[in-house]
């Protein structure tokens, strides 16, 4: 398979440099866009190779882009594009590695993004904790501005950019678009209600989009190598390549890039090496921890958008986590909400005080102190907080989807944990 | 009108709105938190939630909020479908996973918002076992009592204090379940309209602290509509009694004047009233110059004889009634009569009056200044001289972010929708004063100017507007900002004590020459708009009174300090020319110190009578409970006053009712006085109006103490309202509604039910009548500049009102006294640095023979050659506007300790007292 995203990345390799970046066709579909294309050439480019957001909603990226208004239709003043670079979805770590080994790739995804909605004034909001990716990408920005890559009229087109890395204070909650612009303005990093979109409405009351970085990273190789190169790449359903990962207890845990729609078991077997020895598989979260647990049974499926959502969960991030039969399902969902309640923003109350409740039930139930009530207590939470639209947010129904699950598929483990009023896991050596 | 259907009931709703509105104007009962009617949605509680379908097919329907979802055409929702019904418990139960179960002990209970709601949703049982999340408290100043335990996290305060009224130290810190609302350390709160939090919160966060002290339930207390007399604006207030004491104030909706909110001088300058310090019992002064009580009847046949038959003059006041006032200029003649202002005032109130009379342009309601896109004050610091205009003019600079969410099609109660889009985006509003206002943080200009240059400025931008040239950039800019405005308002008043600066504000505004112009003027009392009106038709100046005194045989004062009105020689000579003085007050002063004989009026709480704002309306005050002691209403005061001597005219009135129609006769500019509120014999439903709630307890042992024997309720002759618990406090016309409540509304939300809608006028309508009519004349004023020579090391003087302090009556209650301080004199920080100085020390102010000693403030601008002085201060009585003053260091003076203020040290040991609370 021709690697796309990380064709500069490889274990062991220095991080890619600007002088490396270029000589490997960096920075051509800068050139490209800046003298050949208008920024609606390159909008439909984007939009025809039905590139879908990597973030985690999956959704498509010039539909996206399309509601910024333009010409005309804008009021004066800034636009922005912010490159969501806040990594904290539990389980995922695809953005560090693409920010760490290839800076100038998101760059120039970025600058091209840009310029396709009129934006002039850039942000990479990144998670704090990045410290090296901060370093590498701030020292990357300085060379780009050295090479008239951002700033004033870049490569002589009379377009102008400027592009700032902005360290994020570090809660989960900033992944969220709205909040992470409200964290960027400044204030409490709570979701913003919609509509207004950010589209029309974002940062400082303007228009803005807001990217993951593996999507912005996918930019610059669509416009310089076309839409139906792009759609040809995946195997499935979805275009392009993906960032897969793998965490648990598995024989060789990692992050590799593999076509869109590669099965579950081609990447839990033959890359992530299957699982380690002595232990079997028993269920899995296919895109972080805010989404539906699957099992055995989905193991062939593709990974597309719309398989893993027909089979009861999502994509998310593209980066797994396993469960194994000997670990307890309840201990780590409790792990995953204890987690989620604890970067509730606070706002709204079904995630505010739900989520500790859930937490609370959990905790008993694990702890040996559940009654046989407290089953039907989590299913009414689930219903409670789990549904789109009941919170302000989509961070609590994400948060119910690992619990939904499990009470589905691992059922008689909340049982014996009632029945035994133990773990059981705990005296066979698990976690 | 869209049609929505809500559980298959048809209802038209208004354009724009959004469902929980829509709800609620339907006199549904839908829960809800976080929305509040003067602050939009942001969809934090979850509360509201309804189901929404698709169409009629569709059985399924998801949950929406019903304040985040505006009403279309033909939508269809349902309130009671289970997943609705569930949904909302479930809210509820979740927040009430760590609310404490202190209601019988929380100053809330009985009018808690959250009780209500949580009986509204049906949650009974609680599932949760786990710890209960605590918080500490902190020490929010004199005023405000923090308890965050009680918090449900809904956000109106912090959207309250920040958003609507510009507060900067409180707010929500930290996040998931252990979001705090408070400030970033114990402090006092800064804003002038902290307390409004205790009616914003919807559970027991913040409390009425001075309440807490005496506390009743909502249900005992005792109310009745009354009017504020803080200040002239003229707020609508409901003040609750119980055993004889005004216990609190509560805000008292008029959808044009104060709406939701008031002042903290207004909710909490009542306290003088429970001191010992008013007066109880009439007394005449004995020969060694102390007094002795006498009953009423001996009090007034005293009266009687000094002033039957004899050369009488009245000096009346500002701050009383109406109807006492014209009272005693009947009985002493007009001629005789002083409206009891200070000269300045006067005239300058005077002239204010015949400008609006006469002027072009739009004399507003608070609620229409907020509709302001353009604001020019001449002269006000407003929050200090009209506190709630200043909070009305924070949301007209708002008006420019709504032109933008309207271009952009974004309902406006979408509130942090609307915050975001417009981010720093204020309409402007140019602030022209000698120092620093309350306002200047939403500024587009402030602009430092002395009072006379400030009426220069005024009249050089009225010239701009009429096409003359300049080249001064601050008034080609206010000039072209005013001329694009599609409703500007100027501002102005006689806080500045310059007939100039009044003028030039007129100049302004006519000279905008655009029918929608504004022109607002503040006034210092609660009735000095009604002195102005009662003086229009004759009377004399008050140093015509002290002129003529030593010819005189006596001297009536009605509720009058005259040390405030006049210099203190000569007032010592009014009081000292050996005619008798007889004084009506309600708390203890120099003035009742020099008189002969003093009669206890009843204060504003215990009287009825008329006052008129600052915009001309005239509005009714009832008394909350009947006058204690032998106490008189003023007016009652001087009706008897005037049978005993046989006033003719006077004689033949009997109640309150008489008074005002025979005093509208008298007065032309007063004739519609006898529409402000229904006639005595007004019944609602067959009955009085209760001034008690149906809950009211305790009623036949309420005096136990004293005597076993029920007493009879006192009567009330004057007002269709009753001191009882009968009746129907429903459907009468609004100026008789004491206080709010509905069956499952016990707290303040119970007004939507009053309301004929959302945020709308009350249903029984606006109350008061607004006496000014406008005109088309246009005003002619003439002014020219006061031309001012200084010498070196000589300042001007200007008056610094101060909303905690400058007032006579509430400064005299200890937490008012608390914020107010002590007497300063503000400077710049040059002057400071001149002289050596810094904030916290003394300066030694001269002025001809009075010397003072005043703290120094140091304010971030002050007009070159100016200094400011609080107004109304014991250490500035002898200090007047305008006069050149000099300064020089106190050397005698010891500062206060800087690191404790205090309010804090009282803090300290209160909360060691309450055994609790972050000291604890």
């Amino acid at each position: 398979m021709e690697k796309v995203l990380t064709r500069n990345i490889s274990p062991g390799k220095a991080p890619t440099d600007i002088a490396a970046y270029e000589a490997n066709g960096g920075y051509s579909a800068l050139r490209k866009a800046m003298t050949v294309m208008s920024p609606d050439d390159c909008r439909q480019v984007i939009s025809d190779s039905n590139l879908r957001g990597r973030g985690g909603a999956g959704f498509p990226t010039g539909m996206k882009w399309s509601f910024v208004p333009m010409g005309d239709k804008c009021s004066p003043g800034h636009k922005y594009l912010v490159c969501n670079a806040d990594e904290m979805e539990p389980g995922t770590f695809k953005d560090r590695l693409l920010m760490e080994f290839d800076p100038h790739q998101l760059i120039e995804g970025m600058i091209l993004s840009a310029y396709c909605i009129g934006a002039d004034i850039s942000y990479i909001f990144i998670r704090g904790e990045y410290v090296v990716a901060i370093e590498r990408l701030r020292a990357a920005l300085a060379d780009c501005y050295a090479r008239g890559y951002l700033g004033e009229n870049i490569l002589g087109s009379g377009y102008k950019l400027e592009m700032h890395v902005h360290p994020s204070a570090g809660r989960y909650i900033c992944g969220e678009e709205t909040a992470l612009i409200n964290a960027l303005e400044g204030k409490r990093a709570n979701p913003r209600a919609k509509p207004p979109f950010p589209q029309v409405s974002g940062l400082w009351g303007r228009p803005t989009i807001v990217n993951n970085v593996e999507t912005l990273c996918n930019i610059p190789h669509i416009i310089d190598r076309g839409a139906d190169w792009f759609k040809g790449l995946g195997v499935g359903e979805d275009a392009g390549t993906k960032l897969f990962g793998v965490s648990g207890r598995v024989k060789n845990p990692g992050c590799w890039e593999l076509p869109m729609g590669t099965s579950v078991r081609e990447i839990l077997e033959d890359h992530a090496g299957g699982m380690q020895d002595g232990l079997q598989l028993k269920g899995f979260l296919p895109g972080g921890g805010s989404t539906d647990f699957l099992t055995r049974d989905h193991l062939d499926l593709a990974m597309d958008y719309n398989v893993i959502g027909k089979a009861g969960s999502r994509m998310g991030t593209g980066t797994m986590i396993i469960l194994d039969d000997k670990t307890c399902p309840v201990g780590m969902v409790l792990n995953l909400i204890r987690f989620f309640a604890h970067e509730s923003c606070g706002f709204c109350t079904p995630c505010r005080d739900g989520l500790p409740w859930s937490r609370q039930v959990l905790e008993d139930i694990e702890n040996g102190r559940g009654k046989k009530e407290d089953l039907d207590t989590l299913e009414y939470q689930i219903k409670y907080i789990g549904a789109i639209g009941n919170t302000h947010c989509a961070l609590a129904p994400g948060a119910m989807e690992p619990l939904q699950s499990a009470l589905k598929y691992f059922r008689e483990d909340f049982e014996h944990h009632i029945s035994g009023r133990a773990c059981p896991y705990r005296s066979v050596g698990g976690s | 009108m869209p049609t929505i259907y809500i559980d298959g009931q048809a209802i038209e709703v208004k354009q724009g709105e959004n469902v929980l509105e829509a709800c609620l104007n339907a006199g549904m009962d839908l829960p809800y938190f976080c929305w509040h009617p003067s602050m939009g949605s942001i969809g934090s509680c979850r509360q509201c939630a309804l189901v929404q379908y698709q169409n009629e097919e569709d059985t399924q329907g998801r949950i929406i909020m019903g304040c985040m979802t505006p009403v279309s055409e033909g939508a269809r929702f349902s309130l009671k479908a289970e997943n609705a019904t569930e949904f909302r418990e479930a809210v509820v139960e979740s927040l009430m996973l760590n609310h404490p179960h202190d209601c019988p002990v929380c100053a809330e209970g009985g009018e808690c918002h959250l009780q209500d709601m949580t009986v509204m949703v049906g949650h009974r049982d609680r599932r949760y076992t786990g710890k209960k999340n605590t918080h500490r408290n902190q020490y929010l100043g004199p005023l405000i009592h923090h308890e965050m335990n009680r918090c449900i996290a809904c956000y109106r305060c912090e959207r309250y204090y920040k958003d609507y009224a510009g507060g900067k130290d409180l707010g929500a810190q930290a996040s998931h379940d252990h979001v705090y609302f408070g400030r970033h350390e114990e402090g006092i709160l800064e804003s002038e309209f902290s307390g409004n939090l205790v009616e914003v919160c919807p559970t027991g966060v913040f409390t009425d602290k001075p309440f807490l002290k005496q506390y009743s339930r909502k249900w005992d207390l005792q109310s009745a509509p009354s009017i504020c007399h803080g200040c002239a604006v003229g707020c609508n207030i409901a003040p609750g009694e119980r055993y004889g004491k005004v216990k609190r104030v509560h805000n008292r909706y008029h959808d044009e004047v104060n709406g939701y909110f008031i002042c903290d001088r207004g909710r909490f300058g009542s306290g003088y009233l429970n001191s010992k310090l008013r007066l109880d019992y009439s007394g005449i002064k004995k020969s060694d110059g102390s007094f002795l009580a006498v009953h009423q009847k001996q009090a007034l046949e005293t009266a009687a004889s000094w002033i039957s038959g004899k050369k009488v003059a009245g000096i009346g006041s500002p701050r009383a009634s109406l109807e006492a006032n014209y009272l005693l200029r009947e009985m002493v003649g007009k001629n005789n009569f002083s409206a009891g202002s200070s000269d300045l005032e006067a005239t300058l109130v005077g002239s204010i009056l015949s400008i609006l009379q006469t002027t072009t342009a739009v004399n507003p309601s608070i609620k229409k200044m907020e509709t302001a896109d353009a604001v020019l004050i001449l002269g006000e610091d407003v929050t200090n001289t009209a506190p709630r205009v200043a909070l009305a003019l924070r949301q007209a600079v708002r008006n420019k972010a709504f032109e933008l969410a309207e271009q952009m099609g974004l309902p406006l109660w979408q509130d942090a929708a609307v915050r975001n889009l417009a981010q720093d985006n204020l309409s402007p509003l140019i602030i022209v004063s000698a120092m620093d206002t309350r306002l200047d943080d939403i500024s587009s200009n402030s602009i430092s100017l002395a009072p006379h240059e400030i009426a220069t400025f005024g009249r050089a931008v009225a010239g701009a507007l009429n096409g003359e040239k300049t080249d001064d950039p601050d008034v080609i800019s206010t000039a072209e900002i005013l001329k694009n405005a599609k409703n500007p308002l100027i501002i102005s008043g006689s806080s500045m004590g310059s007939q100039d600066v009044i003028n030039s504000a007129v100049e302004v505004a006519e000279a905008i020459s655009k029918p929608e112009t504004m022109l607002s003027f503040c006034v210092s009392e609660c009735n000095s708009m009604g002195s102005a009106l009662l003086a229009q038709d004759g009377g004399v100046s008050l140093a015509d009174i002290i002129k003529r005194a030593p010819k005189l045989d006596a001297l009536i004062v009605l509720e009058n300090d005259l040390y405030r009105r006049g210099k203190r020689s000569e007032i010592d000579q009014l009081l000292d020319s050996g005619i008798k003085i007889i004084s009506l007050d309600v708390y203890e002063n120099r003035t009742l110190d020099g008189s002969h004989l003093v009669l206890p009026a009843a204060s504003y709480a215990e009287s009825q009578g008329t006052l008129v704002s600052s915009e001309g309306r005239a509005q009714r005050f009832y008394p909350v409970h009947s006058p204690s002691h032998e106490r008189l209403q003023s007016w009652e005061w001087l009706l008897e006053l005037a049978k005993l001597t046989g006033n003719k005219k006077l004689s033949k009135l009997e109640n309150l009712d008489d008074v005002v129609s025979t005093c509208a006769k008298d007065n032309l500019a007063l004739k519609k006085i006898v529409d402000v509120a229904p006639k005595n014999s007004y019944r609602s439903s067959g009955s009085k109006v209760p001034r008690q709630t149906h809950r009211f307890s305790g009623r036949t042992a309420i005096h136990s103490d004293v005597s076993v024997h029920e007493p009879q309720q006192p009567k009330d002759h004057d007002s269709p309202l009753s001191y009882s618990m009968e009746g129907l406090n429903r459907d009468q016309p609004a100026s008789l509604t004491p206080f709010v409540w509905s069956p499952g509304w016990n707290s303040n939300q119970s007004l939507q039910k009053f309301q004929s809608e959302v945020d709308g006028p009350l249903k029984g309508g606006s109350s008061g009548v607004r006496l000014i009519a406008s005109s088309s004349k246009g005003s002619k004023v003439f002014s020219e500049s006061e031309e001012f020579e200084l010498k070196a090391h000589q300042w001007h003087l200007v008056p610094a009102h101060q909303i905690f302090g400058s007032d006579e009556l509430s400064a005299h209650t200890e937490e008012m006294a608390e914020l107010a301080g002590r007497g300063f004199i503000a400077i710049g920080q040059k002057v400071a640095e001149k002289l050596g100085v810094k904030q916290g020390d003394g300066l030694l102010v001269q002025h001809g023979d009075v010397r003072c000693s005043l703290e120094v403030k140091v304010l971030s601008r002050v007009a070159k050659n100016c200094v400011g002085y609080s107004v109304g201060y014991e250490e500035t009585q002898e200090l007047t506007p305008g006069c050149l003053v000099s300064l020089q260091v106190d050397k005698d003076w010891r500062r206060t300790s800087p690191e404790v203020i205090a309010s804090d040290k009282t803090a300290l040991g209160h909360i060691a007292s309450d055994g609790g609370g972050a000291y604890g």
